[in-house]
């Protein structure tokens, strides 16, 4: 049996040619790299919540391949200018997920790596949950779920004033909990979406099926969920959360439509990449492993990267 | 009420209306969002001009505070006007997409307080004020009369950060003539009868304080009277030096005296120049149904309510 060293912050990721992620999507990134990389992100992810000492690693590893898939393939962005007026926006609406966003983001050089190993101490950029005024690449400071949808509705209203013959200046990207649409600021968003026809703003919800006190279904059954959205006049595309085909194709089918704002329904397993952490969705909601909990964790997701 | 200009009483709410449709043609960046209620807010004026700008957001107080957060992180100004209480009431929504958010939102609450008269509690914003003290980067502003709104209004096109704007029904009679000039931070002193008491108004009870200070002047009782526009950020060294001057400070407000003007001034002048503050508003219980005069007669915010309490507390 070889000697794994399961110390990831010494741990060199794959080398990656990104062509300039600046033009608009999509960049052709294969599959497999996806992939890759959101699993180097979930080792990340593993060690900043077992050093923070808590955090959210289940909803974190269920949003990653998502949010690697957006930044990564899709959305137009510069990480050296953050602020960059034209970019694309990201919205992690669901924001205790942030991990799963911090990761890809110093991978990308909005901030150093090693930033990473300060979430949640004193005086880091990284705060649990997204704070927009500390760190670069976060959008709108998120946590008190439900808001950030009606936030990146109004970044896109924005994009539509500034944009040059009937093409919004930039498109917006929105990731909402399962959970988390049980608040009753998703629907007024949902209402008010469509009425004004903010067809470049694009929402995930990503349907983990687990929340704190219990599975979805239980505790605020959202059913039927994909009704409820089509009878508010959204375009509405199921897939599979962690399927990066299905992600590909449902951001180039979001891309395509002009009449209606889009919501893909992710349907996804929370804690997914970790069989720790799948096996107990409700259990790995808000709670930070243990050490050795950890290097299970990191094990099982070092076995697939090499 | 006595004016002290010739104009007419106007209510805070119609010189926003017309001002803000004035920025509006000069900024392109200003947008404007209302929540089924332009009619009174008087936005609508702005929504007639700029169509393009304006956006109705029907009666989602929450969703259109998150939206206007969303405009101002795409560099817009966005007015986000509703009732003061409907609008402060979605506090969390403030708290984090605005002033969490760093988001350069302008808040206007109109219908504040029991100047708002029949409609009752639930429509009399009458903790506004404390709520939105407390959160940090949020201006918290008052204007006394109309010369006073449409500058407060301009000013707040290229104010940084966000701010909240808390506007009246009733008509508010002129205290400033067309040469005051509006600065955001300071204390702004109408009168000088005199140093027996420093007497603060801020929005609808100004004009009365003024009256009432007039009034006891010719009593014998000479007051300093100051207009708080701007409640956040307190200009905290010129109400020193007048609390030093004056030596006991009175405030009135259409508010609740806990954590609303009054309480700021006390707070400010507890660690500065303690000196005894009578804070006079609404004392901490709720509001009800009744005529705007009877119930400013009610809580002793109208000129003779002002009279009596300050004599009374004069005497101490």
């Amino acid at each position: 049996m070889t000697v794994v060293d399961l110390d990831i912050t010494k741990r060199t990721p794959a080398s990656l040619q990104l062509p300039p992620t600046d033009q608009p999507g999509p960049r052709g990134i294969p599959n497999g790299t996806l992939a890759r990389l959101a699993d180097e992100f979930r080792l990340d992810i593993v060690e900043m919540i077992t050093r923070a000492g808590s955090g959210h690693p289940g909803g974190s590893f269920s949003a990653v391949n998502i949010i690697t898939t957006l930044l990564f393939d899709e959305m137009r962005h510069r990480p050296r200018e953050p602020r960059w007026a034209d970019r694309d926006r990201l919205v992690l609406s669901k924001g205790h997920a942030v991990p799963a966003l911090y990761a890809p983001l110093a991978r990308l050089g909005y901030f150093p790596r090693e930033e990473l190993w300060t979430l949640r101490k004193l005086g880091s950029r990284l705060q649990g949950h997204p704070a927009n005024m500390l760190c670069p690449g976060i959008e709108a400071s998120t946590g008190s779920l439900g808001q950030g949808l009606s936030v990146a509705q109004g970044m896109a209203l924005a994009a539509k004033l500034d944009g040059k013959d009937g093409t919004p200046r930039y498109r917006v990207y929105c990731i909402l909990g399962d959970g988390e649409s049980q608040e009753g600021q998703v629907w007024e968003t949902a209402m008010s979406a469509p009425r004004h026809k903010v067809t470049n703003l694009t929402v995930f919800v990503d349907c983990n099926q687990g929340q704190i006190d219990g599975l979805v279904k239980d505790v605020m059954d959202l059913e039927p969920f994909v009704d409820k959205w089509k009878s508010f006049n959204w375009n509405v595309l199921t897939i599979d959360g962690h399927d990066f085909d299905q992600i590909k194709r449902a951001l180039a089918a979001a891309r395509a439509e002009t009449g209606k704002p889009t919501v893909v329904i992710a349907r996804t397993h929370k804690g997914v990449g970790a069989r720790i952490f799948e096996k107990d969705i409700v259990g790995w909601h808000g709670k930070s492993p243990s050490r050795q909990e950890a290097d299970e964790a990191i094990r099982d997701i070092l076995g697939r990267l090499s | 009420m006595t004016t002290t200009t010739a104009a007419k009483p106007a209510a805070t709410r119609e010189a926003f209306g017309t001002s803000l449709e004035e920025v509006g043609k000069e900024f392109s960046h200003v947008v404007v969002l209302d929540a089924d209620l332009s009619k009174s807010t008087m936005s609508m004026k702005f929504g007639k001009s700029f169509p393009d700008r304006f956006f109705e957001m029907g009666i989602q107080e929450a969703n259109m505070i998150g939206t206007a957060a969303g405009l101002a992180l795409g560099g817009k100004v966005p007015f986000c006007c509703s009732f003061a209480c409907f609008l402060t009431g979605r506090f969390d929504q403030i708290k984090m997409s605005v002033a969490y958010s760093g988001a350069n939102v302008r808040l206007i609450g109109t219908h504040a307080g029991v100047g708002i008269g029949p409609d009752g509690y639930s429509q009399q914003g009458l903790e506004d004020l404390a709520l939105m003290r407390s959160l940090p980067t949020m201006a918290v502003l008052q204007p006394a009369d109309d010369v006073e709104t449409a500058q407060m209004i301009r000013a707040l096109v290229t104010h940084q950060g966000p701010a909240y704007v808390r506007l009246t029904r009733q008509k508010l009679p002129r205290v400033h003539d067309e040469k005051y000039r509006f600065e955001l931070g300071k204390l702004d002193v109408l009168r000088e009868h005199g140093t027996d008491a420093l007497l603060l108004g801020t929005g609808g009870t100004v004009g009365f304080a003024v009256e009432a200070a007039e009034k006891l002047a010719k009593e014998g009782l000479r007051l300093t009277v100051g207009n708080v526009h701007s409640i956040k950020p307190l200009d905290v060294s010129t109400l020193t030096a007048l609390a030093r001057k004056c030596g006991r400070v009175i405030t009135v407000e259409d508010h609740n005296v806990l954590g609303g003007m009054g309480g700021a001034v006390a707070e400010a002048l507890s660690e500065t120049h303690p000196v005894p503050v009578k804070r006079l508003g609404i004392q901490d219980v709720f509001g009800e149904s009744g005529e705007p005069e009877d119930l400013y007669r009610l809580h002793k915010l109208d000129t003779e309510g002002i009279i009596e309490s300050v004599r009374q507390f004069v005497k101490r």
